[in-house]
């Protein structure tokens, strides 16, 4: 009995305060700064990036372009289920990065879509009015805690990263991410890893359709394709570790100054 | 009298350069619905992209974001080599920015706020209405107000991602690859301008 109490006690303690852990602002600007972020590789990952392209072009180009067609209640359909998927990543770095209150609000919002949504389908939680979903991952989470992004990385298939992204996110594998875990990690007579490879590649194809358009727009109109993707990957990367709402949060008035001299 | 005089000239001069003073919101407003009634025109997309481009040269400040986008590399360069850089980069720019723009038939873009940075930033926010093809899109606009009656638009935030930045980015890995030679970067951008 004593220690149910404890218990509630406990959640209802993190549930209600919120403690932001972590390094100052804009230290933490100042660090994920994509003009920051070194280039180590470039030639190991312009050849990745190159082999990326390719893999685009033969397998996720048209199926995106055959997905992007689909009914739009199919494609929220689907994005919504991915979308509440990945709570399981993002409830547990909540909680390391010290938001309890977004940890609580989550863990509603999956509760919620998973059963009332029917399996995530219908994102019952926002007609609700519950607070806006915000994605984290292992590699958010050692950034907010003052790990630098280090060099710059195109994974083969998997696509732009950064070296501290890419060590966070071993922990996916090793216990962090609970649909890996009853997928692929245990057996379990509900789910096997067909189910966490198809969830991957179906994300996969997710994105590339909801930016069909724009990923076609802009490798027509760069001068350096890649160098156009690592900014735009970088940028976002940043926005989201701090989880910046607006652009001026993230952006430098100083570079702009600069040219009025 | 002359006290009196003088104040009735500050305050015909004040109001008239309110009067005059186009509001950044109004400004990105007006723009877009002049860019949407030609993009939702039933002409070529020749004549679409050539309309666009003396849209681009009355609104953007070409010239500020071509020195934005070279970065350091402009203090390095001979007074002859910028005035090259700059006929080039509006070359480059007009052709990027126009055939973005060209694939949309009728986009619709509501403006519905605005956040005075400074005296010469002003950001002003706005949506992209969905299609079945995508979903809404957040664009952002930093609008160069330095001088209140010609409103400059200096950089495009979609989503959060600064255009102005991306392309800043690309000239200088375009720059570094080339170790920093102009002329590699000069002939970059004409091979994008011939193709």
């Amino acid at each position: 009995m004593v220690k149910k109490i404890l218990i509630i006690l406990i959640t209802t303690f993190t549930l209600i305060v919120n403690v932001k852990a972590g390094s100052d602002g804009e230290l933490l600007l100042k660090k994920n700064d994509p003009t920051d972020v070194k280039e180590c590789w470039e030639g190991f990952n312009r050849a990745s990036f190159a082999l990326n392209r390719g893999l685009d072009k033969i397998i996720f180009k048209p199926v995106a372009s055959v997905y992007k067609n689909l009914p739009t209640p199919v494609k929220s359909g689907v994005s919504n289920s991915l979308e509440n998927l990945s709570n399981v990543i993002t409830i547990p770095n909540n909680l390391l990065q010290g938001e309890f209150s977004k940890a609580g609000v989550n863990t509603g919002r999956f509760i919620i879509n998973t059963t009332v949504g029917i399996l995530g389908l219908i994102d019952v939680a926002t007609l609700m009015g519950l607070a806006e979903y915000e994605k984290e991952d292992y590699g958010q989470t050692l950034a907010v805690h003052g790990v630098g992004p280090g060099c710059y990385i195109v994974l083969p298939v998997l696509g732009p990263s950064t070296a501290r992204d890419t060590v966070a996110s071993i922990a996916n594998f090793t216990g962090g991410d609970a649909w890996y875990n009853v997928t692929v990690r245990n057996d379990t007579q509900y789910f096997n890893d067909a189910d966490y490879y198809l969830s991957k590649i179906t994300a996969g194809v997710d994105f590339r359709g909801k930016n069909y358009d724009s990923i076609e727009n802009l490798e027509t109109n760069s001068i350096d394709f890649y160098a156009s993707v690592k900014s735009l990957y970088l940028q976002d990367r940043q926005q989201r570790i701090l989880n910046a709402k607006t652009i001026v949060n993230t952006q430098n008035d100083s570079d702009w100054e600069e040219i009025e001299n | 009298m002359k006290k009196q005089l003088l104040s009735i000239i500050f305050v015909f001069n004040l109001l008239i350069s309110n009067l005059i003073a186009i509001e950044a919101d109004i400004f990105v407003q007006s723009t877009v619905n002049r860019a949407s009634k030609l993009l939702s025109e039933n002409i070529s997309k020749e004549e679409k992209i050539k309309q666009l481009k003396i849209i681009a040269k009355d609104t953007v400040d070409i010239r500020g974001i071509g020195y934005y986008t070279l970065g350091a590399a402009r203090k390095g360069l001979s007074e002859n080599q910028k005035k090259e850089y700059s006929e080039k980069f509006e070359k480059y720019f007009l052709k990027s920015f126009s055939s973005r723009l060209a694939e949309y038939t009728n986009p619709e873009i509501n403006v519905f706020s605005k956040e005075k940075l400074n005296k010469n930033y002003t950001i002003v926010n706005s949506t992209l209405k969905a299609t079945k093809e995508r979903p809404e899109i957040k664009i952002d606009w930093r609008i160069y107000t330095k001088n209140p009656e010609q409103p400059l638009i200096r950089d495009l935030i979609i989503e959060g991602l600064s255009l102005a930045r991306t392309q800043k980015e690309e000239f200088a890995s375009v720059l570094s690859s080339n170790d920093g030679d102009i002329n590699a970067l000069f002939k970059t951008l004409d091979e994008f301008t011939s193709k």
